[in-house]
């Protein structure tokens, strides 16, 4: 039995870590600015397609990645101020909408550059390698990506809990006046917060792409998708929340693709009966349920509405 | 709707009803004598089915306040329930190749399928309402934007393949041509592939302006504006909302329903996130609370993305000239840059709030009231 | 009032006609992005190859230039109408396409109602051709295709159980396997049939899911985008299973994506290259003068045999608008059941249906360490 589930136990957790990583950029915006940043998978996609460019123009691999890493970061400073902040003070879903706008113009951009074209992600050396742990045969980055995730994610808990920056971030996202009057940066707050977003989601573009090696315009789509879901599955606004929902929607995805052969194994059902199909509704389920008990996530805060 | 019509009607709404009047006729004319492949036609049909999603989601986000995502879903509930049920029976072994011919084995008439098509919508809408409409704002749009990918997951399950036919195309079923009147000869005498969507579409969005002008209505706006102060002046939010999403919902299945004769042909894997934004997209554009702009905007974006930007996806050469950056895929970056624009500058969208009497009134030198016509 | 609108048809009309004067336009219906845009701009190299030797045609004693009108139909079932729209409304005699067919039955209607025939290049599902007069295609049909990929896995591989993997909603693909699945069990064999959703880029659990079923063969008929993602996971999850496919495999996309691996595959396709030498050479040096040419074929000159049918469906668009002695879209519809060619595939001639008359594939695969196709053998199937 365990040599059955193993491996999708594996998949899970690698791909949950990357979608962690994206995740906490969804949670982070939302936190500061109560947006949901519809773009920010598209994001993650166009890390990936310079990732192509930039390694078929010759720049060697280990000048790529930090240079990915920092031009994405460069992408999410300027999407912010370009779509984002004018219309700070315009109803929420305004912003909600340009999202949704910058999200179109990005995956159209990639169309147009690409040709509509899959291109192939450069392969990197080491992470890509295969290796063999209790039995299952992997690539490296898949038992890299929930070390390096937590590594990432106590860094920025850190960061967040015992640096100037940090203790500004919290105030924002507690109370956006009061802190704006308290005398904090409030754009420098907000850019912080984009930054070091698309920056993580920089990191999971290059772990995911180096398992998953295609990149197309609409490849950002279902893992934002999925990772906007964790962030609200463990309550949107909380790092916490959003790296465990993350795992949590990694694992039940990739065990429902082999639900059929698991319950078959074990006697329950006698024929395969075509599960894999919810492999992706089975996510919106889960969270539609968690909603359903527990209104705001599972680590969310309470909202009170103020008449 | 008694209070409508002991209420005169003034001069401005007498002249939108004659302006409307006027375009079916010039429809209904320009259909007898353009060639039919005209790309005029496609934009119109395609536009008014559009027109009637857009407005049936401002009914929820734009009078209602509620923020749904889940227009795909109901509208793939319209287009299957269309196509199951009026799939000739002959054509049904082809269509259902892989379930021997499926189970439904009868068809009903285009108009009560479609009609079906919109309660099947509202059935479910009932359903989902009651665990979806407790949530706030944007867990609502998650929750609704999931169900929506959930219905599409199910109705790809092979095991309901007798049915849905699975993941594969329903096709076959009567589309917009069929509308048009023939002889024996099977010559076309009378073109109504046009104006009958069109129509269609019309009568639907009458009703929902009926609606949005009844007390009824006057309710749910004031739910948009403070749900607390509506509630204590005892609006029952529950079930207000409830029937808000329900009404959306039967015209979202209506308009599925027209997409599949628009399309000839279904199929769950088109129905994504991404046309839920591409129609929340054309709202917005249009203005979000006007039923005038929904209209408007859905034939701008329809006529741009599908006919007058094309020219940007091919080489073009004027005399030795070649223009640079044409090529396929730059129609939609030029319309996406267009979306941004609107977006960010222009953010009430082409109609505001204000509706087509409105701007006749604001011609005619009158005061204009701020919200839907009086 | 009446004078205007007189003058304004005339002068519709004299601006048609000028238009069109000399030029036949031939539709070519192809996905250019999408999950098969790669597919889709080699099939297209194969006709722009053949516009280019052939870029005239004598129609009823007038000589024509023909004119390639494309419309890029997306790979997806609900961007095909409008492109399919599209070319109505260009006016085009004759519509070429398309690679895959999901898009290919999603834009039948509209040529039906505007009475244009077409003719399919590597739309193999039988869906397409049957129960209509205007579509007619040059290849062979799947289950032709499933049952020659069938034999071969239970007979040359010894293999008892398979597991097929398909795309949800993509006709190809689950046409494919359950042609595949039929002549498999009728061979006394055990089928697993699954299916992922259109975006997905994970799968490994797919992988795991054939080896837990104890999968001899993994059967998995997708279109290129998905492939070369399985192929590069297989790999890294060491499988010990040969990977089957139908035509789409056949490109050099996915050798690329096997090339230096130790993935199995075997596939089935309709052109084996030095078949015709004539062609492939002309063809190759074409590739190597222009550029864009061979970016769009991926970055080498490995002729695909969609590029191949893309030639003779061009030569066969050619042959109907002589035939039909006009560039009118119902004469050529009339004309089109008569044709004949003998193309770079092999002789073509239609059936009652609109078929191609073939009873033969190549199987091919893939030579893991120069990551070229290597021809394996000629199957019929009687």
């Amino acid at each position: 039995m365990w040599n059955t589930v193993f491996p999708y136990l594996l998949s899970g957790i690698s791909v949950g870590g990357q979608y962690a990583l994206i995740a906490i950029g969804y949670t982070m915006v939302y936190g500061i600015l109560r947006l949901i940043n519809f773009a920010h998978g598209d994001v993650f996609m166009v890390a990936g397609i310079i990732m192509v460019y930039m390694a078929a123009s010759g720049v060697p691999l280990w000048l790529c990645i930090p240079l990915v890493l920092v031009l994405t970061a460069l992408i999410g400073f300027v999407i912010e101020r370009v779509a984002y902040k004018p219309l700070r003070t315009a109803p929420r879903m305004s912003a909600m909408i340009s999202a949704i706008g910058v999200s179109y113009t990005l995956q159209n951009l990639v169309l147009y550059v690409t040709g509509g074209l899959n291109q192939i992600y450069p392969t990197i050396p080491w992470i890509s390698d295969s290796v063999t742990i209790f039995g299952a045969t992997t690539k490296m980055v898949t038992v890299i990506t929930p070390i390096l995730t937590i590594v990432l994610v106590v860094a920025l808990v850190a960061l967040i809990n015992h640096t100037k920056i940090g203790m500004a971030m919290r105030a924002v996202s507690r109370d956006f006046e009061t802190s704006q009057l308290m005398g904090i940066k409030i754009n420098r707050v907000i850019s912080t917060t984009f930054v070091i977003g698309t920056f993580l989601a920089g990191v999971a573009s290059v772990l995911y792409f180096t398992n998953y090696t295609t990149v197309i315009q609409t490849s950002g789509a279902m893992p934002g998708l999925k990772a906007f879901v964790a962030a609200v599955f463990g309550g949107i606004g909380s790092i916490p929340g959003a790296v465990v929902g993350a795992f949590i929607i990694g694992i039940a995805e990739n065990i429902i693709k082999g639900l059929d052969i698991i319950l078959f194994k074990a006697g329950i059902i006698s024929g395969p009966m075509g599960l894999a199909t919810f492999s992706d509704a089975f996510t919106f389920a889960l969270l539609i349920i968690i909603l359903a008990v527990k209104p705001t996530g599972l680590f969310g805060e309470k909202i009170t509405d103020k008449v | 709707m008694t209070d409508m019509k002991k209420k005169k009607l003034d001069s401005a709404t007498v002249i939108s009803i004659v302006i409307v009047l006027a375009l079916y006729v010039a429809v209904f004319i320009a259909e007898q004598f353009i060639p039919a492949t005209s790309m005029l036609f496609t934009v119109i049909k395609k536009g008014a089915t559009y027109a009637l999603v857009a407005v049936s989601m401002n009914l929820l986000n734009g009078f209602t306040g509620i923020f749904s995502l889940g227009q795909a879903g109901f509208m793939l509930i319209g287009a299957y329930v269309y196509g199951i049920f009026t799939i000739p029976v002959v054509s049904r072994m082809d269509v259902y190749q892989y379930y021997n011919g499926g189970l439904v084995q009868f068809t009903l008439p285009v108009f009560v399928a479609m009609l079906l098509s919109g309660l099947a919508a509202a059935f479910l809408a009932l359903l989902i309402g009651l665990p979806v409409l407790r949530l706030k704002s944007d867990y609502l749009a998650i929750a609704t934007l999931g169900f929506a990918e959930i219905i599409r997951a199910l109705f790809q399950w092979d095991k309901l393949g007798p049915i849905t036919n699975g993941s594969n195309m329903l096709r076959l079923f009567p589309n917009f041509n069929d509308f048009n009147i023939r002889n024996a000869n099977g010559d076309v005498v009378v073109y109504l592939s046009t104006l009958v969507p069109l129509l269609i579409a019309g009568v639907c969005i009458f009703v929902i302006i009926l609606l949005i002008n009844s007390t009824y209505g006057r309710a749910l706006r004031s739910i948009k504006d403070d749900e607390i102060a509506a509630e204590a002046m005892g609006i029952r939010l529950a079930s207000h909302k409830r029937l808000a999403f329900c009404i959306s919902s039967f015209f979202a299945g209506v308009g599925g329903a027209m997409l599949a004769m628009y399309q000839t042909t279904v199929q769950a894997k088109s129905f994504t996130t991404a046309m839920t934004y591409e129609i929340l997209l054309i709202v917005v554009i249009g203005g979000i609370g006007s039923v005038t702009g929904s209209c408007l905007s859905s034939f701008l974006f329809v006529a741009c993305s599908e006919w007058w930007l094309r020219f940007l996806d091919q080489k073009q050469v004027i005399g030795d000239f070649e223009v640079p950056l044409l090529r396929n895929g730059f129609r939609l970056v030029v319309f996406s840059i267009i979306i941004m624009i609107v977006v960010l500058f222009f953010r009430q969208g082409i109609m505001g709030r204000k509706e087509l009497p409105d701007l006749i009134r604001q011609l005619q030198g009158k005061k204009v009231g701020g919200g839907a016509s009086k | 009032m009446k004078k205007i609108i007189a003058i304004v048809l005339a002068m519709m009309l004299v601006l048609c006609a000028a238009a069109t004067a000399e030029t036949v336009k031939i539709g070519v219906f192809e996905p250019a992005s999408g999950d098969s845009g790669a597919g889709g701009k080699q099939e297209m190299l194969g006709m722009q190859y053949a516009n280019k030797e052939t870029p005239t045609v004598e129609i009823g004693g007038t000589t024509y230039d023909v004119e390639l009108v494309y419309a890029d139909n997306g790979s997806s079932t609900d961007k095909a109408p409008s492109a399919a729209q599209q070319l109505v409304s260009e006016g085009v005699s004759v519509v070429l396409g398309s690679y895959g067919s999901g898009v290919s039955i999603a834009g039948s209607q509209y040529f039906a109602d505007a009475n244009i025939p077409a003719i399919g290049v590597t739309c193999t599902n039988p869906q397409v051709t049957a129960g209509n007069s205007h579509y007619f295609r040059i290849c062979f049909l799947d289950p032709f295709q499933g049952t020659v990929l069938a034999n071969y896995a239970s007979k040359e591989l010894g293999a008892t159980v398979a597991y097929t993997l398909g795309e949800l909603g993509n006709d190809y693909d689950q046409g494919l396997c359950t042609y595949f699945k039929q002549a498999f069990e009728a061979l006394g064999g055990t089928v697993i049939p699954e299916s992922f959703p259109t975006g997905t880029a994970d799968f490994t659990s797919y992988l795991t899911n054939a080896a837990n079923y104890g999968a001899q063969v993994f059967f998995c008929p997708v279109s290129i985008a998905y492939s070369t993602q399985i192929v590069q996971q297989a790999n890294s999850q060491g499988v010990t299973f040969p990977i089957l496919g139908g035509d789409t495999l056949d490109s050099n996309v996915v050798a690329n994506a096997a090339k230096g691996t130790n993935v199995k595959i075997i596939i089935t396709t309709f052109y084996q290259e030095g078949a015709t030498p004539e062609f492939d050479e002309g063809f190759k040096a074409w590739l190597n003068e222009d550029a864009e040419a061979m970016t769009n074929n991926g970055g080498n000159d490995m002729i695909s045999a969609v590029s191949a049918m893309g030639y003779d469906a061009y030569y066969t668009a050619l042959e109907a608008l002589k035939a039909a002695g006009s560039t009118d879209s119902a004469a050529v519809l009339a004309a089109l059941p008569g044709v004949t060619l003998n193309g770079v595939s092999g002789a073509i001639a239609f059936d009652e249906v609109g078929d191609a008359i073939r009873n033969a594939a190549f199987v091919k695969t893939i030579n893991n360490e120069t990551g070229d196709w290597e021809f394996v053998a000629e199957q019929t199937v009687e």
